[in-house]
């Protein structure tokens, strides 16, 4: 337990150590992972959400839909930095492509889900209506599926965190995975502190898009939120992927 | 442990002599001179370096996957015929899920110390969500009728769960394992960090030593191969177990 203290001491002093002059503070690396995450997030929002919302509205590709889930969660994201290390040399280029070929998956697969599975009468019925396919997309199946949306977000955003830090490991400096690796300036409590920070990033961005979630989620479907909201993050994909 | 900063040691290694020291004396121009990929390099290296390498990650992952199923199938019996461990145990392997993997390995290393425990815990504590959530929810698709069913035909309650209500649950149950095991694999990378085993070994020596691009590639390959190959396998054990399946699909 005396190590948390001293990491707790750590975090205190804001990632200062004595002796040691000129290292980055906490505040500073901590803004630093949340630019390099924001960063490939948005990129992955750009590209993955018209694909899976359009894939859902056609409902067609199911199968690539859900695939690319399962197959990017096969490519292990240091095994990326590694082998674009060797083809590119690392950088912010080579990191932000680890970045949105991890987190693209799952925002594709549950886009695609949600807009799939919004309830078919209620598309007949908005079609009957006289409403244009766009119309209704817009309307009716996005903000029916901005739950299953979200949960493709924020999986993303908690892997996208995740990698960032370990993106140190492969040489990438200026987040908080800098600390993690390099016990050699920081000693154990340096980096159980890092450790620390990094963690409590993740879950305070997952906390905030659980928010904004909440915030963008029609009023009428908010009754049920509190089922969405203890939903885990991989079940939505999990379960209708089997059916 | 003791990591040096990867980058800072390519420089120094770069401003003395061949690009990569270190291999033996069997170095061959293109080692020396860093090509993109050296398939000599590959083979005298096999044994003494990948082949352990990649033997090390299957086994972490192995074991991992095997402990956090059967935790997981333990909860979620416990959840599915009593249905009160259901909402702590997802509140809290869902915090778990979120923490980084890095962060995680970090956090364990201060009680546990830089072994296999604490490399084995954190791995397995990264299946446990995915696992529980899908054998529980493969559990409950189970229809009503079937389960009427098998009441109707004797069945006692320990009967129908094995016989019925387990293998109806089959296909989200490896639907799960397929996920579990592909990212203990690919979290399985992060391990040396904390504990001398698994493929991230050699990316992390290949960092060090230039970046050595032969090695990243092999070494990287490796590991997304070795999380296709399982991913196959495990469509494939479902293919088997649950032949039913097919009829539906077409």
């Amino acid at each position: 337990m005396h190590e948390f203290v001293e990491a707790f001491r750590f975090i205190a002093h804001n990632g200062a150590i004595a002796g040691e002059p000129g290292l980055p503070t906490l505040t500073h690396l901590s803004f630093e992972t949340l630019k390099v995450s924001a960063i490939g997030v948005a990129i992955s929002i750009v590209i993955a959400v018209p694909l899976g919302v359009w894939l859902g509205h056609l409902h067609r590709g199911s199968f690539v839909a859900i695939n690319t889930g399962n197959i990017g969660r096969a490519l292990p994201s240091l095994a990326v930095l590694a082998i674009g290390d060797a083809f590119l040399g690392l950088g912010l280029t080579v990191v932000e492509v680890a970045l949105v070929v991890l987190a693209v998956p799952p925002i594709v697969t549950n886009a695609y889900l949600g807009v799939d599975g919004v309830e078919r009468d209620l598309v007949d019925a908005a079609r009957g209506m006289g409403m244009s396919g766009f119309q209704i997309l817009r309307r009716v199946e996005l903000p029916l599926s901005v739950g299953p949306l979200f949960t493709g977000i924020r999986t993303a955003a908690v892997f996208v965190v995740s990698t960032t830090t370990i993106a140190s490991l492969a040489g990438f400096s200026g987040t908080l995975g800098d600390v993690i690796a390099n016990e050699t300036s920081y000693h154990f409590s340096g980096v159980l502190g890092a450790a620390i920070c990094v963690a409590a990033l993740a879950l305070a961005v997952e906390g905030l898009l659980t928010l904004l979630q909440r915030a963008l989620t029609p009023r009428g479907l908010r009754l049920g939120d509190h089922e969405h909201a203890a939903r885990p993050p991989v079940e939505a994909a999990v379960a209708s992927s089997t059916s | 442990m003791g990591l040096l900063s990867p980058a800072l040691a390519g420089h120094v290694v770069a401003a003395a002599e061949p690009v990569i020291p270190n291999y033996g004396a069997q170095s061959s121009s293109c080692v020396v001179h860093n090509h993109l990929f050296c398939s000599d390099w590959v083979s005298h290296n096999w044994g003494p370096v990948m082949w352990p390498a990649l033997r090390g990650h299957i086994l972490l992952a192995l074991v991992a996957v095997s402990i956090g199923f059967a935790i997981s199938l333990a909860l979620a019996l416990v959840a599915y015929r009593y249905g009160w461990l259901e909402r702590p145990t997802m509140i809290v392997t869902t915090i778990i899920y979120t923490i980084p993997s890095l962060a995680l390995f970090e956090l364990l290393v201060a009680p546990v110390g830089p072994n296999v425990y604490s490399a084995e815990i954190a791995l397995v504590s990264y299946t446990l969500l995915i696992l529980f959530s899908n054998i529980l929810t493969g559990l409950r698709s189970v229809p009503d009728e079937v389960l009427d069913a098998a009441e109707g035909m004797g069945m006692s309650r320990r009967q129908s769960l094995l016989r019925v209500e387990l293998p109806l649950a089959l296909p989200a149950i490896i639907a799960g394992l397929r996920i579990a095991v592909v990212t203990i694999i690919a979290l399985a990378t992060i391990v040396y960090t904390i504990y001398n085993a698994g493929l991230g070994v050699p990316i992390h020596t290949a960092l060090g030593e230039g970046p050595f691009k032969t090695e990243l590639i092999v070494a990287g390959g490796l590991a997304i191969l070795l999380a296709l190959v399982a991913d196959a396998l495990l469509v494939l054990a479902q293919r088997l177990l649950t032949p039913w399946t097919r009829a539906h699909a077409t």
